[in-house]
C-alpha cells in the first residue's frame, strides 16, 4: 500500500507544483523610493520601452521625445520597441521577461492591470517625487486608476467631436442638439433613384467606425456604472433617450440601406475614409482625424464642433468622450527606478508632452501642456482641446470587465438597430443582468 | 512451432516491455506534457477564478455561469451548425471533385493542381480576399450576380448568409481532403469495377457497393478530422467578421466577435475572448472542457457509426 502510494503522492506533488507554477509571474521588483531610488536611477543603465505606435511619423515622434529625455538623463539609454499590443505585453509579464516600461493604446485593461498587479503601483514613486496628480483633469485620472490604485499614467489623450464637411453642409451651422442633428442628417442625405444612399448626412449606426456606445454616451450624459461597479445602463434613462433617437434615424434611412452603404465605404484608417471622400457630411471622430486629413494631402474643407447633445440637456454641449494612451511599469521590470524617471518625464513634463502632441496630434494630458505656447493649435484642433477641458467631459471609468461590458451593450444595440428588440426596457435589463453576472464571476 | 507457442519467460517479457516503453517514451512524454498536463490544468483552473495572475477557488461557480451565458450558447449553436452543414458539404465536395478528377483522360495533372492550389493560400489572406470578393457593394461576385439579374445577398453582413459564406470559403479550400480521396479512389482495384460491370451494376451501384466500402477508412478519417477542425473553427470566422464589420480597436472601442449579429461567433472564439480579453481564464477552462467533451463524444459517435457501416458492408 505504502509502495503504491509513494509514487502517486510524488506525482500529485509535482502536478500541484506545476499547476501553481502556471499562475506565478516573476516577483515584482518594486521601485525604490527616496534616496535609494535616486542613487539607483543615477547609475548608467538601459531601459526597454514597448509601445504600440507603428507608423513612421509616430515612431519618429516617440524617438524625438525620448531624445529630449536623454539630454536630461544622459546615463539612461532607452531602447524602443514599436508596434506592441497588449497581448504581447501580458505574455511577456507572465513569462517573467517584461520590458521596463509598456504603453497601451487602450484603457480597457487598466482595471485588470492594477487589480492583478500586472503593472506596478506607481503611488510610492509619485509621492516620493511629490508629483501633483491634480495637473491631470479628473476624467483622465478616472481612467488611469482602479479602486484607488494607480498603476499607469496617461501618456496622451484622445477627445471625440464632430467633423463637418463644409461643402456638404451647404451653409448649415453645426447642430447642437440631437433633434438638429437628425434633421440635418436627413436634409443632407442624398439617395440614388433606387433609394440607396449616395451621401449620408450622418450615419447613426453603432457599427460605423467611431460610433461606439462609449463615444455616443456623452451626448446624453449616459452613465455606465453604479458606485459598486454594477451596470447603470438599464436604470439610467439617458441611454433609453439615446437609443430611441438613434432608432428613429436608423429607420428613416432603412437599416438595410445603411448596411449596404456602410459596406461600400473605405477603411477607417486609410485615405479612403468616407469623410475624406465626401461620402458623409458629419462624422463622429477623434482629434487624430485632423492629422490624418492633413497627412493624406487631400484638399478637404472642413470644420469641427463638439457633439450635439440631448435637447433637454444643453449644459452638456461642449463636452465629449475622452480616453487615451497609457504607460506603466510591468511587474518584473528590471530597472523600475529609471523606468519611473522616463514615465514621469513623458507624462508630466510639459516639454515632453508638447513634443509628442505636436508630432502625433493627440491631446496633451496636463493643464500646463494644454496652455503651453509651444503647443501647435488651429481652430479645428482647438475644438478637441476645449472638449478635453470641459468639466462635463466623460470617459469609460476603469472596470474589471470593461471589454465584456462594451461588447454586451454594443451587441444589444446592434440588435436594437435591426429591430430585433421589441421591449427596450426588458432588453436593457438583460444587458444589466449580463454585466452584473459577469462582474460576480470576475470577483468584482 | 513449440517454441513460438510457449510463453516467454517473465524476465524476458519485462525486458521487452521496457524496451517497448523506451521506444514509445518520446511519444509518451509528448502526450503527458502536451495533452495530459494541460488537461489536468484545465480541470484544475475550471474550479478557480483565474485572471492569468491570481487564483481563487470558487467551486462550481464557473460551471453555473456557463448555463447563464447566452453568448456561449449562441457560440455552441454556431459551431454545431458548422459541424452539421459545413463538414458534410466539405467531405461530399472533396469526394465529388476527386471522383471527377479520376475520370479525366487529359489534363488531369493541371486540374489536380488547380483544385489543390487554394489550400496553399494562408487562411487569413484567403479569408480577406473572399470577403472582398463577396462585398455587397463593390465585390465582383455580387456585381456579376447583379448583371445576371440576381439579387445577391450581403454574404458576410447578413446573419442568415454569413455561415453559408464561410462554408463556401471552406469548399474553396478542400485541396488536402481532395488529394486524400483521390489517392484512395485510385487505390480501388479496377477489376472490381470490371466484374461489377459484367454483372450489370450501373455507376451508382458500383459507387455504393465498391467505392464507398473501399474508401470508407479514408471517409472516416476525413469526417473525424473535419468534425474536429469544425469544432476548432477560429481564424476564418474571426477574420471574416472583422473585415466585414470594417472596425478596428481604438481607445474606447472594442471589437465584438461574431459579426454580423453573433452569427459567426464560434466556441473557440468565445473561449479565447473569455481567457485573453476578459481575463476570466477559469471560465475559459470550462468552455475548453465543453469543447473537449464535444470533440470526444462526436469522434466516438462517428467511429461507431463507421464501424457499423463497414460491418454491414462486410
Amino acid at each position: 500500500m505504502h509502495r503504491r502510494f509513494t509514487p502517486l503522492a510524488a506525482i500529485a506533488a509535482v502536478a500541484a507544483l506545476a499547476l501553481s507554477a502556471c499562475t506565478a509571474g516573476t516577483e515584482s521588483a518594486a521601485p525604490l523610493t527616496g534616496r535609494q531610488a535616486s542613487q539607483k536611477a543615477a547609475q548608467p543603465q538601459t531601459v526597454e520601452l514597448w509601445h504600440g505606435f507603428s507608423a513612421d511619423s509616430e515612431v519618429k515622434a516617440f524617438e524625438d521625445a525620448v531624445a529630449a529625455f536623454k539630454t536630461k538623463f544622459p546615463h539612461i539609454t532607452v531602447k524602443l520597441t514599436k508596434g506592441v499590443q497588449d497581448d504581447q505585453i501580458i505574455q511577456a509579464i507572465r513569462g517573467g521577461n517584461p520590458p521596463d516600461i509598456a504603453s497601451s493604446f487602450t484603457t480597457d485593461n487598466v482595471a485588470q492591470f492594477c487589480k492583478t498587479g500586472m503593472f506596478q503601483d506607481l503611488m510610492p514613486s509619485i509621492q516620493a517625487d511629490k508629483v501633483d496628480l491634480n495637473v491631470l483633469p479628473a476624467v483622465v485620472r478616472s481612467y488611469t486608476e482602479y479602486e484607488g490604485k494607480r498603476c499607469v499614467m496617461p501618456l496622451l489623450a484622445d477627445a471625440y467631436g464632430l467633423y463637418l464637411n463644409t461643402k456638404l453642409m451647404d451653409g448649415n451651422p453645426a447642430p447642437k442638439t440631437l433633434t438638429e442633428l437628425a434633421d440635418l442628417a436627413k436634409k443632407l442625405t442624398k439617395r440614388k433613384p433606387n433609394g440607396d444612399i449616395e451621401v449620408a448626412g450622418f450615419l447613426p449606426s453603432v457599427q460605423y467606425y467611431e460610433n461606439t456606445p462609449s463615444h455616443l454616451g456623452p451626448m446624453v450624459g449616459g452613465k455606465w456604472y453604479n458606485a459598486d461597479g454594477t451596470s447603470a445602463i438599464g436604470s439610467d434613462p439617458a441611454w433609453k433617450q439615446l437609443l430611441k433617437w438613434q432608432k428613429e434615424l436608423v429607420d428613416w434611412f432603412g437599416h438595410d440601406k445603411i448596411e449596404k452603404f456602410r459596406k461600400g465605404l473605405g477603411q477607417e484608417w486609410s485615405d479612403d475614409n468616407p469623410f475624406h471622400k465626401g461620402k458623409v457630411a458629419m462624422a463622429l471622430d477623434g482629434e487624430w482625424r485632423n492629422a490624418m486629413i492633413k497627412n493624406s494631402g487631400i484638399d478637404l474643407d472642413y470644420t469641427t464642433a463638439p457633439l450635439p447633445v440631448a435637447d433637454d440637456k444643453p449644459g452638456l454641449y461642449g463636452s465629449g468622450f475622452v480616453a487615451g494612451t497609457i504607460i506603466g511599469i510591468p511587474k518584473g521590470a528590471k530597472h523600475p527606478e529609471a523606468a519611473w524617471q522616463l514615465i514621469r518625464y513623458l507624462t508630466t513634463e510639459t516639454d515632453g508632452l508638447v513634443t509628442l502632441s505636436n508630432a502625433l496630434r493627440n491631446v496633451p494630458t496636463t493643464s500646463a501642456a494644454l496652455q503651453s505656447p509651444q503647443l501647435a493649435k488651429d481652430a479645428n484642433f482647438q475644438t478637441f482641446l476645449d472638449i478635453f477641458s470641459h468639466p462635463k467631459t466623460n470617459t469609460l471609468p476603469a472596470h474589471i470587465n470593461s471589454v465584456f461590458n462594451q461588447d454586451t451593450f454594443t451587441t444589444f444595440i446592434q440588435k436594437w438597430e435591426q429591430g430585433k428588440v421589441k421591449d427596450l426596457d426588458a432588453g436593457l435589463a438583460e444587458v444589466d443582468k449580463a454585466i452584473n453576472d459577469k462582474l460576480k464571476l470576475a470577483g468584482g | 512451432m513449440a517454441v513460438l507457442s510457449s510463453p516467454a519467460p517473465p524476465s524476458r517479457r519485462r525486458r521487452e516491455g521496457l524496451r517497448a516503453l523506451l521506444w514509445l517514451s518520446p511519444w509518451l512524454a509528448g502526450i503527458v506534457l502536451f495533452f495530459g498536463y494541460p488537461l489536468v490544468a484545465t480541470v484544475y483552473f475550471s474550479f478557480h477564478r483565474y485572471d492569468l495572475f491570481t487564483l481563487e477557488f470558487i467551486g462550481l461557480e464557473n460551471y453555473r455561469y456557463f448555463f447563464r451565458d447566452q453568448r456561449a450558447h449562441t457560440a455552441i449553436g454556431n459551431t454545431l451548425w458548422l459541424v452539421v452543414f459545413m463538414v458534410p458539404a466539405q467531405v461530399l465536395f472533396a469526394l465529388g471533385t476527386a471522383q471527377l478528377l479520376t475520370k479525366l483522360k487529359r489534363g488531369a495533372g493541371f486540374f489536380r493542381t488547380v483544385f489543390y492550389l487554394p489550400s496553399l493560400v494562408p487562411l487569413v489572406a484567403g479569408t480577406v480576399s473572399f470577403v472582398f470578393l463577396m462585398n455587397p457593394s463593390s465585390g465582383p461576385v455580387n456585381q456579376f450576380l447583379a448583371f445576371l439579374g440576381i439579387d445577391a445577398p450581403d454574404w458576410f453582413g447578413d446573419p442568415s448568409w454569413s455561415k453559408p459564406g464561410l462554408t463556401m470559403l471552406a469548399l474553396w479550400g478542400i485541396g488536402n481532403t481532395m488529394v486524400i480521396f483521390l489517392a484512395a479512389l485510385l487505390d480501388v482495384p479496377k477489376h472490381l469495377y470490371e466484374a461489377a460491370a459484367i454483372d450489370g451494376a450501373k455507376a451508382w451501384r458500383q459507387f455504393r457497393s465498391i467505392t464507398l466500402p473501399m474508401i470508407s477508412p479514408v471517409l472516416m478519417f476525413s469526417a473525424v478530422t473535419g468534425v474536429i477542425y469544425a469544432l476548432q473553427y477560429f481564424t476564418q470566422a474571426m477574420v471574416a467578421s472583422r473585415v466585414a464589420a470594417g472596425v478596428t480597436d481604438s481607445p474606447g472601442t472594442s471589437f465584438v466577435p461574431g459579426y454580423p449579429g453573433e452569427s459567426t461567433l464560434t466556441l473557440p472564439q468565445w473561449l479565447f475572448h473569455q481567457g485573453f480579453r476578459d481575463f476570466t481564464m477559469g471560465y475559459a477552462s470550462v468552455l475548453a472542457l465543453v469543447l473537449f467533451a464535444a470533440s470526444l463524444a462526436l469522434t466516438l459517435l462517428l467511429l461507431r457509426q463507421f464501424r457499423a457501416f463497414t460491418d454491414t458492408e462486410r
